[in-house]
């Protein structure tokens, strides 16, 4: 199966780790993967921002550069949501909606993706630890992403579970927000880094790479000794 | 009370809000509250989604016949002897309350709670002619007593006060000398004003939900405080904002069932009555007289806009008691008695940007809101769509934010240029670098690492590996 990789800003600068894992895990799988030079950024930090029109060409190049993908794979909730987004954001242009519509049409995140489309819930994974797990809002909320992450992990062996209390409350990240609003933010993600203490996990896993470099910066400044690791990095253990 | 509730600025109200401890304690145990108890009663009712689904719908509904169904209230009210007032401005509804007031050289006014009231700043406007105006809610009769505290939540607004600081509003403006237990402390607002009720000219009540087929309003209450508000004196005045209507009691019961589940978890709340106009030969209570004030102020503006679902609002603050931001900052943060996601979107609504244009921004757009609204508002997309118009409409947001955005836009419209300033991004950070982290970042990054690490780009991004890995995937 042909996979179109959209690897997101974030990973491409930051977090190539995450990159590389999402492209192991996939061909184990027996996919083959399809990385697109032209893809850039979904737009989201000037969408998000109030900048529609200043964004619409980032998101029109986007369109364009997986026009002829048949399946569009990001680890990422937020930014595959975002693809979501497009038909909403172009609707009423004649060129551009129907283009935005079979973009979101093919568009899944990477454990949706595993687990909806490759009908696959164990990955053979192997990794020791005891981990608590980070739901993100743009995924869970927006995308509707709920149950893939956890399936998956359920059968990574050797890897605990502890409840993260107040799961579904926000990490304090929301892209410019954490910067623009960086006293509230920080506020939010110390109570976030304080309920993954309380669980006792020297791992956190989530499915987002903007709520990890929050989350890790935090548990990095308070120089907290638990690990923060993208779901795709999990999978990718063994 | 007028709508805006502080003269300072947006971020010394936040800083406040963060430094107060008390008052985040007290917020976030009963956010913790709220949600646990109306996720059971939601869970309880079984299908909560296609009550979710019918309340938007009958909410949409009304709005997008507003002209119709506030005709036929009008026309029922009237036909039961009442007398109906349509204020267009915030100024409008206080002088003809005023002058009701003033012909029943009325003394003193016993108020149940009402939003609107708090909007138009409707107990100055009394005081001024030399009323004595008591509020009955218990919340908002603790902040009266307090030296007239601005609420800091459109269901609970003395939620920010935990039982001891109540216990000390009392003892210093009233020598209470009981202990903070909420039973006494109850007992004690109860026996002060049920002397109130009873000595009172004229009754001021707000409106759940007026229903158009009888000329009739809803009252919801836990304490019993509106009843007695609206029965015991001569005159009674009920305002509502223009959009707090039902055609009849049919959907009144719906909208109702998912007001008390989301407000406050509970199936009923102690008290729902339904009043209809002014006392009957044959009644053995209720007022001789009864008004009913239409508020717009501002309102009509937003129907048939792109923010007219806000409109849709029951008033339940669901969307507050779940945002992650109010619970760190407290609802007198947000300088507005409309505090929370839906306060984030009415307030520059009905009062301006000029006062209210950070609202919008105070949010990470988790949705928590949208999920939790019983009508389904898109509260999220309604704080994005502010941003749009705050920037490309009024043009407000500031110049470095703007050519950062415009660059962005560029950098990730242009191959040619996002491979220049990735590839330069870990040569330019390196001043800033110490091992694979950035401590104390320049310009925006300052905000960020002020309370985190920021993680240093990557020598070699990611679709350099990919293009330079062997084909086939054989790499280690």
């Amino acid at each position: 199966m042909k996979v179109t990789l959209f690897a997101t800003c974030l990973v491409d600068m930051f977090q190539s780790d995450v990159g590389k894992a999402v492209v192991e895990v996939l061909e184990r799988l027996g996919c083959e993967i399809e990385f697109p030079e032209s893809q850039i950024c979904c737009g989201q930090p000037s969408y998000n921002s109030g900048y529609v029109e200043d964004t619409k060409n980032a998101m029109k190049r986007m369109i364009t550069t997986f026009e002829d993908a048949e399946y569009v794979v990001s680890p990422s909730g937020s930014c595959a949501y975002m693809f979501h987004e497009y038909p909403h954001i172009f609707q009423g242009d004649p060129i551009w909606e129907p283009k935005a519509k079979s973009l979101a049409a093919k568009t899944y995140e990477l454990t949706q993706f595993i687990v909806d489309v490759l009908q696959v819930e164990d990955v053979g994974a192997q990794l020791a630890g005891r981990a608590t797990y980070h739901t993100s809002c743009h995924m869970t909320r927006l995308l509707g992403v709920k149950e893939a992450p956890m399936k998956l992990l359920k059968n990574v062996k050797g890897l605990e579970f502890s409840e993260l209390s107040g799961k579904e409350r926000c990490c304090g990240f929301g892209g410019t927000f954490s910067v623009k609003m960086g006293n509230i933010s920080e506020q939010m993600v110390d109570e976030k880094v304080c309920n993954i203490e309380e669980t006792g996990a020297d791992i956190i896993i989530g499915a987002d790479a903007g709520c990890l470099m929050n989350i890790g910066g935090r548990i990095d400044r308070k120089g907290k000794p638990i690990k923060v690791m993208h779901i795709a990095e999990v999978l990718n253990s063994r | 009370m007028a709508m805006k509730t502080s003269v300072e600025k947006f971020n010394d109200r936040v800083d406040k809000g963060l430094q107060d401890s008390f008052m985040r304690g007290a917020v976030s145990s009963a956010q913790e509250r709220f949600q646990t108890r109306r996720l059971g009663a939601a869970e309880e009712l079984g299908n909560w989604e296609e009550w979710r689904s019918h309340g938007e719908e009958i909410r949409q509904h009304v709005l997008d016949n507003l002209d119709y169904y506030l005709f036929e209230l009008s026309e029922n009210v009237s036909k039961r002897g009442g007398h109906v007032y349509f204020a267009q401005t915030a100024e409008e509804a206080t002088s003809y309350i005023q002058n009701v007031v003033e012909k029943k050289n009325a003394k003193k006014i016993v108020k149940s709670k009402s939003m609107v009231t708090e909007e138009i700043n409707l107990n100055a406007g009394l005081e001024k002619l030399g009323c004595e105006v008591i509020e009955t809610d218990l919340g908002e009769y603790i902040l009266q007593v307090g030296d007239h505290e601005p609420p800091s939540h459109i269901v609970v607004p003395a939620l920010h006060k935990n039982k001891e600081q109540i216990r000390d509003v009392f003892k210093e403006k009233q020598g209470y000398k009981k202990t903070e237990k909420p039973e006494e402390l109850a007992l004690h607002a109860r026996e002060k004003l049920r002397q109130e009720y009873l000595t009172a000219d004229v009754g001021i009540t707000g409106c759940n939900f007026a229903i158009a087929e009888t000329g009739s309003i809803t009252l919801v209450t836990n304490e019993g405080n509106a009843d007695l508000v609206a029965a015991l004196p001569k005159t009674q005045i009920t305002v509502m904002g223009m959009e707090r209507l039902v055609p009849t009691f049919e959907e009144m019961e719906v909208l109702v069932s998912l007001l008390t589940r989301s407000a406050v978890g509970q199936k009923l709340t102690s008290y729902i009555t339904t009043l209809t106009g002014p006392k009957e030969g044959g009644d053995v209570d209720g007022p001789e007289e009864f008004h009913l004030v239409i508020v717009d102020n501002g309102r009509s503006d937003i129907l048939g806009g792109e923010f007219q679902p806000i409109l849709q609002c029951i008033r339940c603050a669901a969307c507050v008691n779940a945002c992650p931001v109010y619970r760190h900052v407290g609802g007198h943060s947000y300088g507005s008695i409309y505090s929370g996601p839906v306060g984030a979107v009415l307030s520059p609504l009905l009062g301006g940007y000029d006062d209210y244009k950070e609202l919008p921004y105070a949010s990470t757009l988790c949705g928590a809101c949208t999920e939790a609204c019983p009508v389904k508002i898109p509260l999220h997309e309604l704080l994005h769509k502010h941003r749009q118009v705050i920037v490309e409409k009024e043009g407000r947001s500031p110049v470095s934010e703007k050519l950062l955005m415009k660059a962005f836009g560029l950098g990730a419209s242009s191959p040619a240029m996002y491979k220049i300033g990735s590839k330069m991004a870990s040569p330019v950070m390196s001043p800033f670098t110490n091992g694979n982290k950035i401590s104390k970042g320049p310009g925006p990054l300052k905000a960020w690492t002020e309370a985190r690490e920021f993680p240093a780009p990557n020598k070699e991004r990611f679709r350099d590996w990919f293009k330079n890995r062997p084909k086939g995937g054989e790499q280690s």
